[in-house]
């Protein structure tokens, strides 16, 4: 073995529930490793009681989330070798939410908030008639698009301070899935969208502090999404029809 | 609070929020403008009293500030402690009234 290969990172990982606490493993580094190559190490070599959640691998299923050295990241698209430090790892649960076991929160919350965002597309009351044209060039559609690829890992609601401060604060993934739907030309009930975000721990309650377009893995801007609300929701309210 | 509220809430914060910011500017350089001449309180009361300007500016910074202010506490409040609620929004309210009440009081005796 080569003296690269015989390297080993020091990982600290979270154990326990809320109160738990940090135990260390020793795991061999390897070139083009990910966070969560670390992960499936430890819980396939060294310790297999270790509690993670993974899926696709690809970043495409948002379910491998962790506080990564302090920072909420998705470990499968985070390669080792830019963010230890000195071949140091602390791996975390995500912030915000409860903890289940070791890296795995309870995410309930995160998805009924999503839902009392009035998450979801609802249908127009008439059938259309034939397939809805949309312009890609539209401001509307390009709003929407620009937030349409969230993928629900929950980083922003972690890295998110208002979460931290009000338990009751919807957070930026609702928001920024309210915004999309209240771009969508083709949604029965766009007031809809906005009434359900208008209220005491919504859209207005964000200070605009960008932790989660900092941390997005996926480059959306969910901070200019809820700057989006707050700006229909002053013009509905204006308008007279909130 | 109810949707229409809150909104009303973040309106008018922003609002008060536009007002505030010339008159803080005009509010201090003319403090700074007034001490640097060496003006006397009856001197600056000689010219604030029965002016509609100083009056009107100082009626609406206390007005604004009011509003600003027990909203931005409000939220403050509920964010840093686990007051929240209807018996917040109702001390907001009362904080509000109290500055109103005190600021108008001051306003009247300068004009």
């Amino acid at each position: 073995m080569s003296e690269a290969t015989m390297r080993e990172l020091e990982v600290a990982v979270w154990r326990g529930g809320d109160s738990g606490g940090f135990v260390t493993y020793r795991v061999p580094e390897r070139a083009d490793q990910t966070v969560l190559d670390v992960v499936t190490f430890i819980q396939r070599r060294i310790d297999p009681t270790l509690a993670y959640r993974y899926s696709c691998r690809v970043g495409m299923c948002g379910s491998c989330a962790m506080t990564v050295n302090g920072r909420p990241r998705w470990t499968c698209r985070t390669h080792v070798a830019t963010v230890a430090k000195g071949g140091r790892l602390s791996l975390a649960p995500l912030a915000n939410m409860p903890v289940i076991r070791d890296l795995v929160v309870d995410m309930t919350e995160f998805f009924d908030k999503w839902r009392r965002a009035k998450g979801r597309f609802v249908p127009a009351k008439e059938s259309p008639k034939g397939f809805a044209r949309v312009p890609p060039a539209d401001p509307k559609r390009r709003a929407a698009d620009a937030g349409i690829e969230c993928i629900n890992c929950g980083i922003c609601y972690a890295a998110c301070d208002v979460v931290r401060w009000n338990p009751d604060y919807l957070g930026p993934a609702a928001l920024n899935r309210a915004w999309t739907l209240y771009n969508d030309v083709r949604d029965g009930d766009r007031l809809g969208h906005l009434l359900a975000v208008a209220g005491d721990a919504g859209c207005h309650a964000c200070h605009s502090h960008q932790n989660c377009m900092e941390f997005c893995p996926k480059g959306l801007n969910p901070t200019a999404s809820i700057a989006g609300l707050k700006r229909a929701v002053a013009g509905a309210y204006l308008k007279g029809e909130l | 609070m109810s949707a229409k509220t809150e909104t009303l809430v973040w309106l008018a914060q922003r609002i008060s929020a536009m007002v505030l910011a010339p008159l803080v500017l005009v509010h201090i350089v003319t403090v700074i403008y007034a001490i640097r001449g060496g003006l006397s309180a009856a001197e600056i009361l000689s010219r604030t009293q029965g002016s509609l300007f100083w009056g009107g500016l100082y009626g609406l910074f206390v007005l604004a500030a009011a509003i600003h202010g027990s909203i931005g506490a409000r939220t403050v409040i509920g964010e840093m402690t686990p007051w929240r609620g209807r018996s917040l929004d109702a001390a907001a309210v009362a904080f509000a009234v109290g500055l109103m009440a005190m600021g108008f009081r001051a306003v009247g005796a300068l004009t």
